[in-house]
């Protein structure tokens, strides 16, 4: 772990040491302020001519003034280096991401999870600016209060030394496993509480109904107060840290003083404007070292986060390329599955089970079930995000895997779920498919999406920025742009994965006669819980937990008992009651 | 994270304590005491700072001159060393009180949101992302502690530390203390100043870095897209590219932030030396004693100290700021009708301030809530539930989702509900169920209008089963007696056996006593569903309302579902939402929605 974290800085080592650098001179300058300032005084009490301070006094002044300016540089330099650090292991990390999207990665499956790995991978700033930064500053400017007390009085710099050490290694390392402890006993506590939160925020329905709400309030409140009264009590030893670092920089300052006066008196052994300055540079030195007990902390934040991300940097790719990738199909292609099943790591049972399937030229299939049956699975063989744990995927006639697989997303694509739009423009968003696109050939994909009013409405056009994650137009919009880019890029099949999720059923009804229109004589696959319109396509496929339960055209399966004409009656009531 | 500058929420224009902070104090319940012990506290630490500087300023001073021997002086280093004790005493007392306190303020927080997501009812938390407000409501919470444990308590030292080293310094050199009034005032001025200055430039920069922040997450999002049109691979270089613009944008923010900070620590800094220097040519004249002159140099950093960490301090705290904003949005979210006022604890006086204005309708046991007399229906003619003209719409939607819909439903009635999906069959069984608030027209409930029933005495005579039951992280029987929870365990397990829920339950390692984990993990849907029916067979209410029952079900699993239900249905008030023949046969009357009105006849059931 750590050898990796140093691997990731190594480009970035001369601007930490500029920043520790900084850092360090900053120290260093508050330590020399007080104790030329400290000698100024003594000496000044021994009434010798001016002449004699003046080299002090100009001192006294420099280090003033070199403490800000070290500050300021200390801060750019070191959220310099650590910004430097971000930009590096973002793109590493997406480098990684780039095989495992989005079937390698639970991430992919929880909007919360992506979030919080965006997140993590900022722990290495956190890392830096908070923990590296200052953990070295510490050592450097210990070592040279040490080294200057060692030589102006040996005895005193060996209590220094064991001072410094106490307060800036022991305490800290105790502080973290009291830390350790403290989060193991909160830990029960957290996670009850965050139960009767879901519970309630979920369930809110079910309580309401069901007159439990009140009840409910009342056994999340003893929960929650159950966690206070634990922070409260671990709050008497947490808060134990930074008071007995202190501690110890009083015991040490005493210390030395003590040893000061000591060797003072012992016949002239130590200058006496030398005692203040010890005194001083003793108390001093503690400075840097004290905010080691929270730096540790930080410390073990950033670690817990970067692990999660070097997890993900680790994450096996769920296929792997060909060495020699068969040149890619061309025209028109046939698309087979073979009994081909898929069981993600640690399913207890398979998201894909022994399904067969045929994609001819200008066949359309369309896929439906309820929600985790395995449609989106399906489609993920077909567009090798994913490899199959039994069967075959034959692309005219050869395994799949003998192709690169950008080659088979080249024939194989469309719609993906959850298509994503970027925070851009409209135009940028299509382009994405074919950037070498003209704009007709844009507004014509819009037109067949219908969108080609819309957009000639907006006043910015196609330069319309649509917002993050597609947030400033509705969702209908956000689909047919999604379709739009799907019929650029124009491939032999066509795939389309709930294209109308998230709409109101008007709008997805017409979205579906469109897209049905659209896709007459081409290869394609339509994954969908609506039902509408779908007499227009060659093979309807029923799936239920992963397996294919009942297959055939809609006049065959409307006539047959089973779950299809269920679902079919369901949006057909008139025919039902009839 | 860096401290990146967050312009709109930085305490330019002195605001120490602005109205977010004030919100968060009022939820410390010993708010007085608290700030007392802080006072205390502040005062205390700064007797032991001059005590401290006192004692450390006569041994050095004697240690100079006289360099007397370490024995006749040991009374004083005992003293100093007992000082030092103290003051590290004081340091933990201080950060263990502010712990303390916030662990109160965030229980105390968590608990009113808390209420109030449940008095704003399921209508609102559906439109909310509620993974995230569990994270806000557990670890997000914790970002308070820094404001707590930092910022609070130094604003009590802020407040008597300078004064207090002042008065010392004033007594012992009063030229140096003239330096030190005239120069400290300088960190506040100078603080806003570069405060003022500096706002404009990076809050026009802060856009441009929100987004370019942004971008990561949106191109990692967008991931499976590009790679879909084969264009992650050339995505790679504009991620560096842009990850290497954001970091050049934020130092450019930076390089002006970070001024005031120089500013204020070369304010700090220079004065010390505007004091040193001059104190030691009085020295050098024999003006000033050796000892008072230590003094002077011991205290001067002690005034400015407590106010530029009062600064780095904010900083820190902002994040926990954010969060309590996130808190105080909910808790100052519109409210609807609802639940509200039978959750409301008579003892809670002090929450009007914050729920009062949502509750237009009257608190249980004020006699004005109209009772609901359905069980006890005089009339077995007269319908149990009425809706007149009933139109609701969603805010944000353009077409309503009910649309002035009537429909009665007598006594003993069956009525299935059909239509295709989103065409407003759930909203009008939650605008039954008072969960969803009717925007025109009403609904009557054994004669009353339900705006003015007790909504929650209304529920007591209905059982609900709905699409996708919650299933609470307790055990099975404590699940299945959500509704009654004084039912003995003979009456859950006779209910279970009703909902062909026994076989399984008994099966578990614990039967009944299993606790499922969260949202009921470990049980397939139609073992949740049949858990959902227990819970609506032990209810036994007069009127069972039933949201598509076995969706989402395999077909061994409908099966036992449907027989079950039918077993639920008898001698009871039915409304159903059927999505399968089988549950439309049993149904008296069929009612078909289309575009959330109702099309064509009501029929009979079994005329197909």
């Amino acid at each position: 772990m750590v050898r990796r974290i140093a691997g990731l800085l190594r480009a970035h080592v001369g601007r930490l040491l500029v920043a520790v650098s900084a850092s360090v001179a900053t120290e260093l300058a508050a330590l020399a302020l007080m104790g030329t300032a400290a000698w100024l005084l003594a000496r000044a009490a021994e009434q010798p001519p001016l002449a004699a301070l003046s080299i002090a006094i100009v001192g006294v002044r420099a280090f003033a003034t070199g403490r800000g300016v070290f500050r300021y540089a200390e801060r750019l330099a070191s959220h310099d280096a650590a910004l430097r650090a971000l930009a590096t292991l973002r793109g590493r990390v997406y480098d990684a991401l780039v095989p495992l999207a989005p079937s390698g990665l639970p991430a992919y499956r929880s909007g919360d999870l992506l979030s919080r790995m965006v997140h993590d991978v900022e722990a290495v700033q956190d890392l830096v600016v908070r923990v590296i930064v200052p953990v070295s500053t510490a050592v450097v400017v210990a070592a040279a209060a040490v080294g200057f007390t060692a030589v102006v009085l040996p005895s005193a710099a060996v209590v220094m030394a064991a001072g410094l050490a106490l307060a800036g290694l022991v305490v800290p390392l105790l502080m973290v496993a009291s830390a350790r402890r403290t989060a193991r006993r909160l830990a029960p506590a957290r996670a009850e509480l965050a139960a009767h939160h879901t519970d309630l925020l979920q369930g809110s329905a079910d309580l309401a109904v069901f007159g439990a709400t009140t009840a409910a309030l009342a056994d999340a409140e003893r929960a929650s107060e159950r966690l206070a009264r634990l922070e409260r009590r671990t709050a008497l030893t947490t808060a134990l840290g930074g008071a007995a670092a202190m501690l110890v920089q009083g015991a040490t300052t005493v210390a030395v003083t003590v040893l000061a006066l000591d060797a003072r008196s012992a016949d002239g052994g130590l200058a006496g404007v030398l005692v203040p300055v010890l005194a001083l540079v003793a108390l001093i030195s503690f400075e840097p070292v004290l905010p080691l007990v929270p730096a540790v902390q930080r410390l073990l934040e950033s670690r817990a986060a970067l692990r999660r991300v070097l997890a993900v940097l680790d994450a096996p790719a769920p296929v792997a390329e060909p060495a020699q990738p068969r040149p890619a199909p061309s025209g028109p292609v046939t698309m087979s599955l073979r009994s081909v099943s898929v069981r993600y790591p640690g399913a207890a049972r398979d998201a894909v089970d022994a399904v067969d399937l045929e994609l001819t030229p200008s066949r359309r299939v369309a896929v439906v079930g309820a929600s985790g049956s395995g449609k989106s699975t399906l489609l993920a063989c077909l567009m090798r995000f994913i490899e199959p744990s039994a069967g075959t995927v034959l692309l005219d006639g050869r395994p799949i895997q003998e192709y690169d697989g950008d080659d088979v997303r080249a024939v194989v694509t469309g719609v993906t779920q959850d298509a994503h739009l970027f925070h851009t423009s409209i135009r940028e968003n299509l382009r994405l498919a074919r950037p070498d696109a003209s704009d007709d050939e844009l507004r014509a994909a819009l037109a067949t999406a219908r969108l080609d009013d819309w957009v000639s409405s907006l006043p910015a056009g196609l330069d319309t920025l649509v917002g993050e994650g597609g947030g400033q137009v509705s969702g209908g919009q956000r689909q047919r742009i999604a379709l739009a880019r799907a019929l650029l890029a124009d491939p032999p099949v066509v795939l389309l994965d709930e294209p109308t999720e998230g709409l109101d059923p008007q709008t997805a009804d017409e979205l579906m006669t469109d897209l049905l229109a659209t896709t007459r004589g081409r290869t394609t696959v339509i994954v969908t819980h609506r039902l509408a319109g779908l007499d227009a396509v060659d093979e309807i496929v029923v799936m239920d937990a992963g397996r294919v339960v009942q297959r055939g055209t809609h006049a065959d399966l409307v006539a047959a008992d089973g779950p299809y004409r269920d679902l079919w009656w369901a949006s057909h009531p008139a025919l039902a009651s009839e | 994270m860096v401290d990146v500058p967050a312009p709109r929420r930085a305490p330019i224009g002195g605001v120490l304590l602005n109205q977010l902070a004030r919100r968060l104090l009022a939820g410390l319940p010993a708010f007085p005491v608290v700030a007392a012990a802080f006072t205390l506290l502040a005062v205390a630490g700064a007797v032991v700072i001059l005590v401290q500087a006192e004692l450390l300023a006569r041994l050095l001073a004697d240690g100079v001159l006289d360099g007397p021997s370490v024995g006749s002086v040991a009374a004083m280093f005992g003293l100093l060393a007992g000082v030092f004790a103290v003051r590290a005493g004081l340091s933990w007392a201080q950060q263990a009180l502010a712990q303390r306190a916030a662990a109160s303020v965030k229980a105390s927080l968590r608990r009113r949101v808390l209420r109030r997501t449940q008095e704003l009812g399921p209508g609102w938390l559906s439109g909310q992302h509620t993974g995230g407000l569990t994270t806000t409501l557990g670890r997000g919470l914790d970002a308070l502690d820094p404001w707590f444990t930092g910022y609070f308590p130094q604003l009590f030292v802020a407040a008597v530390v300078p004064v207090a080293v002042l008065v010392r310094i004033a007594v012992a050199d009063l030229a140096s203390a003239v330096i030190i009034v005239v120069t400290l005032p300088l960190i506040p001025i100078f603080g806003i100043l570069v405060g003022l200055s500096t706002t404009r430039a990076t809050e026009r920069q802060w856009r441009a870095l929100e987004r370019l922040g942004g971008h990561f997450l949106d191109v990692v999002a967008g991931l499976p897209t590009l790679r879909a049109f084969g264009r992650a691979t050339s995505q790679a270089q504009a991620v560096r590219r842009i990850a290497d613009e954001h970091r050049s944008a934020t130092m450019r923010t930076l390089r002006i932030a970070f001024l005031s900070a120089l500013v204020l620590e070369l304010v700090a800094t220079l004065s010390v030396a505007l004091v040193a220097v001059p104190v030691g040519l009085r020295t050098l004249d024999g003006g000033l004693t050796l000892s008072t002159a230590l003094l002077v140099l011991l205290l001067a950093p002690e005034a400015y100290l407590p106010l530029r960490a009062l600064g780095s301090q904010f900083h820190a705290s902002t994040e926990g700021l954010a969060v309590a904003e996130r808190c105080f949005e909910v808790l100052d979210a519109p409210g609807s009708r609802g639940p509200a006022r039978s959750l409301r604890r008579p003892d809670a006086t002090s929450a009007g301030g914050d729920d009062g204005a949502a509750t237009p309708t009257p608190a249980p046991g004020s006699g004005r809530s109209a009772r609901v007399p359905v069980a006890s229906g005089a009339d077995p003619a007269a319908p149990v539930v009425r809706f007149e003209d009933v139109t609701v719409r969603y805010a944000g939607r353009e077409e309503a989702a009910l649309d002035g819909v009537s429909l009665s439903v007598a006594t003993g009635e069956r009525v299935a509900l059909v239509g295709p999906s989103g065409a407003g069959k759930s909203t009008l069984l939650n605008v039954l169920l008072g969960l969803v608030p009717v925007s025109s027209g009403r609904v009557l409930v054994g004669g009353v209008d339900l705006a003015d029933a007790d909504v929650e005495e209304w529920r007591r005579e209905v059982a609900w089963v709905p699409q996708r039951p919650h299933l609470f992280a307790r055990t099975v029987a404590e699940n299945i007696r959500l509704g009654r929870p004084d039912a003995t365990d003979d009456e859950v397990v006779r209910a279970a056996r009703l909902a062909h829920a026994d076989e399984f339950v008994a099966a578990l390692p614990r039967g009944y006593e299993t606790a499922l984990g969260e949202r009921g993990a470990g049980l397939s849907s139609g073992q949740r569903q049949r858990i959902a029916l227990a819970r609506a067979f032990l209810r036994d209410a007069p009127l069972l309302v039933l949201d598509e029952p076995t969706a989402g079900l395999d077909a061994g699993s409908e099966a036992t579902v449907v027989e079950a239900t039918a077993r639920l249905m008898a001698g009871r008030t039915v409304l159903v939402v059927a999505h399968r023949p089988a549950m439309v046969l049993d149904a008296g009357r069929v009612v078909t929605i289309e575009h959330g009105r109702i099309a064509g006849p009501q029929l009979p059931a079994g005329v197909r």
